[in-house]
């Protein structure tokens, strides 16, 4: 499906480094994806495994140790120029997972939305500001009069389209949605689940999408990535990886997930992935195209054991 | 069921009196709790399932009290427990927590071995090596390896999932009648919460508990429970085994929480959502508290609370819906799927 599109953002053997220089922690240890226009791009992983790390690294909050984050054909890391810079922090939006703790509590909506506007439209009017946080709001399914409230009046979900209207109004064209939905009840998630992928229809957004819930992904990515201790270990579209997925900590992953049905219970503990049935040693694994949209990390020996899965497969 | 129940709650009112205002948690519920089962409550935050709950063992906030009802266990009426002394004599020794955050319901100056033999010494009088051995045998039963070394250290040096695991062996130290699991793996992540439920499961089995999970995770409850108990706005408004609920569902509101699972959601097209908010509980409810979202809601819905309407002796349902005179409303046709495709 993407062969002929290019990508909007490619990530290139990204490497984030924290701690000192002597004593490095490598969070992110040389990843590559691409990311197409108006699809929903999944990370997921655990807590730890380094999903949201490259999802900070890419909005420029997080410097890169090495590799390159390519944006429309830029590249965006490490030094650029400063009306890039600009650009990119325009164009590229971040939704956050805590809408408790990521408004702040002593500006009103209106200021909370309207921030972005005061460094990227400084020539703007009183009146075109305030009519385009009106906009914004409706957009997200929220009355103008609410501009005037603070954070604390509103409920979880509520806030949380507080969050993606602070995002919108500055007409992005990529979002990092780190955790959307994850601090929010079943119930209203399902709402903003709604909201963002009409937004996406409406707007032609693409979307970088971070989660470590699978039944949420299933429902809203086209394309997933799953990673593990700052590796990817595959990515396939979504469907192929919930049906077929090859490398052992996909599968489980997947085992681990909970059923919402209860004649069909799990009752044996989920398969544990145990890192030492790979043996590295003398033939280090790679990040490997195995059928076409469909990568796997693994050595030779493992690559050609996943090729026979694939022969195998019934179509 | 034709057992006794361990715990029975009848005709609960909790009210919390906050910034001048009377708030009612939980609203005229009655519950049965039987020897050995695992009974799940779910419901949105805010509910009142975790009010509920803490009733049980008298950990209500400051601010709040039990307005009448009573809540009775082993021939003793809790609801009329006030002091500390009365509460000990069930609080750990009976009746059990394990909370949510692994994270701040440990002691971070204590070593997990002294932190579990302290619930030791207070409900069993052991101390010295008979408190040591006994915290090793605890620990090897929740799953922690190297037992020995690992009770000399201090929670910072666990993981989350093993944090949970310790926080479990505490609760179970004293060998409680009722484990009340109050989301026990919401902080985890899913390998480890499949681990954790695995646990409970197997400690369930062998010493014959009876658990209760609150939650507002579907898949979990499907993987864990017997029952299952629907709570909105402070009550309960559907209870059954866990096939009832989930297959053959009879309120709107049991309706509208499985529909919205995002695994029944079809790709491209919206995910069923609720419309609305729950209801204000400062305020004083009128009829079915459901009614204001409910698309299939009746006149009678807005003026008079529902009785409960049994379905069979294990399914009962707070609603309309279910009077005789009532127009037949089929549930969402998506439901189905639950029984029959639901994979992951």
């Amino acid at each position: 499906m993407s062969e002929q599109k290019t990508p909007l953002l490619s990530v290139r053997d990204l490497k984030v480094d924290f701690g000192t220089r002597r004593h490095p922690f490598h969070a992110v240890k040389g990843v590559s994806f691409d990311i197409f226009p108006g699809e929903t791009f999944g990370l997921v992983g655990e807590s730890g495994s380094g999903k949201t790390t490259i999802g900070r690294a890419i909005i420029r909050i997080y410097e890169t140790a090495g590799g390159e984050v390519v944006f429309k054909g830029q590249k965006i890391n490490g030094k650029i120029s400063k009306e890039l810079d600009h650009e990119i922090t325009r164009k590229i939006q971040m939704i956050f997972q805590d809408p408790m703790a990521s408004l702040n509590e002593r500006a009103k909506v209106d200021y909370i939305v309207s921030e972005g506007l005061y460094n990227s439209h400084k020539g703007i009017s009183k009146e075109q500001r305030q009519e385009m946080v009106h906009q914004a709001l409706l957009d997200v399914g929220l009355l103008p009069e609410f501009a005037s409230r603070f954070p604390h009046e509103f409920s979880g979900g509520q806030r949380q389209r507080i969050g993606i209207a602070r995002a919108l109004i500055m007409q992005p064209e990529f979002i990092v949605a780190d955790e959307p939905i994850s601090a929010l009840d079943v119930s209203i998630r399902a709402q903003v689940l709604n909201l963002l992928a009409d937004l996406q229809q409406k707007r032609g957004l693409t979307y970088l999408f971070i989660s470590h819930d699978l039944s949420v992904m299933r429902f809203i990515c086209d394309r997933i990535a799953v990673i593990h201790k700052g590796l990817l270990m595959e990515l396939a579209d979504t469907e192929t990886l919930f049906r077929h997925p090859l490398h052992a900590y996909t599968q489980a992953l997947l085992s681990a997930v909970p059923v919402p049905s209860p004649d069909l219970k799990q009752e044996q503990p989920p398969l544990s992935y145990d890192e030492s049935i790979h043996d590295y040693s003398v033939d280090p694994p790679v990040w490997c195209e195995i059928e076409p949209g469909h990568f796997v990390r693994g050595n030779q020996k493992e690559l050609e054991a996943f090729r026979e899965v694939l022969r195998e497969k019934p179509e | 069921m034709d057992q006794e129940p361990i715990l029975s709650v009848q005709h609960l009112n909790v009210k919390f009196s906050l910034r001048g205002k009377v708030l009612h948690a939980i609203r005229d519920v009655s519950l049965d709790l039987f020897k050995g089962e695992t009974l799940a409550i779910v419901g949105e935050s805010g509910s009142g399932k975790s009010v509920l709950t803490k009733t049980f063992m008298g950990l209500l906030d400051a601010n709040g009290w039990i307005d009448s009802g009573s809540i009775f266990y082993n021939g003793h009426d809790l609801a009329q427990y006030k002091t500390e002394k009365e509460w000990l004599t069930i609080r750990g020794k009976e009746i059990a927590m394990v909370l949510q955050d692994p994270m701040t319901s440990l002691n971070p100056l204590k070593t997990i071995g002294a932190q579990i033999e302290e619930a030791l010494k207070l409900h069993q009088n052991l101390t010295g090596p008979a408190a040591h051995r006994a915290v090793i045998d605890i620990l090897t039963d929740v799953g922690i390896t190297e037992p020995e070394r690992r009770s000399k250290q201090y929670p910072h040096e666990f993981s989350g999932g093993m944090r949970q695991r310790v926080v479990i062996a505490i609760a179970m130290a004293c060998k409680p009648q009722i484990l009340i699991c109050d989301e026990p793996t919401t902080a985890l992540d899913v390998t480890i919460q499949a681990q954790i439920l695995h646990l409970i499961r197997n400690l369930v089995h062998k010493y014959n508990l009876t658990t209760v999970y609150i939650t507002h995770d579907l898949g979990v409850v499907a993987n864990v429970a017997d029952r299952v108990a629907v709570m909105y706005a402070g009550d309960i408004v559907e209870i059954g085994t866990s096939r009832e609920v989930f297959y053959d569902a009879k309120h709107p509101y049991t309706w509208a929480l499985l529909s919205s699972l995002p695994q029944l959601g079809v790709k491209g097209e919206k995910l069923f959502s609720i419309q609305g908010t729950p209801p204000n509980l400062f305020l004083e409810i009128k009829g079915d508290a459901f009614a204001p979202r409910n698309p299939h809601a009746l006149k009678i819905d807005f003026e008079k609370r529902p009785p409960l309407f049994s379905v069979s002796p294990t399914h009962s349902a707070r609603t309309w819906l279910l009077h005789p005179d009532a127009p037949k409303v089929e549930p969402p046709p998506v439901l189905k799927r639950l029984v029959q495709e639901v994979s992951l």
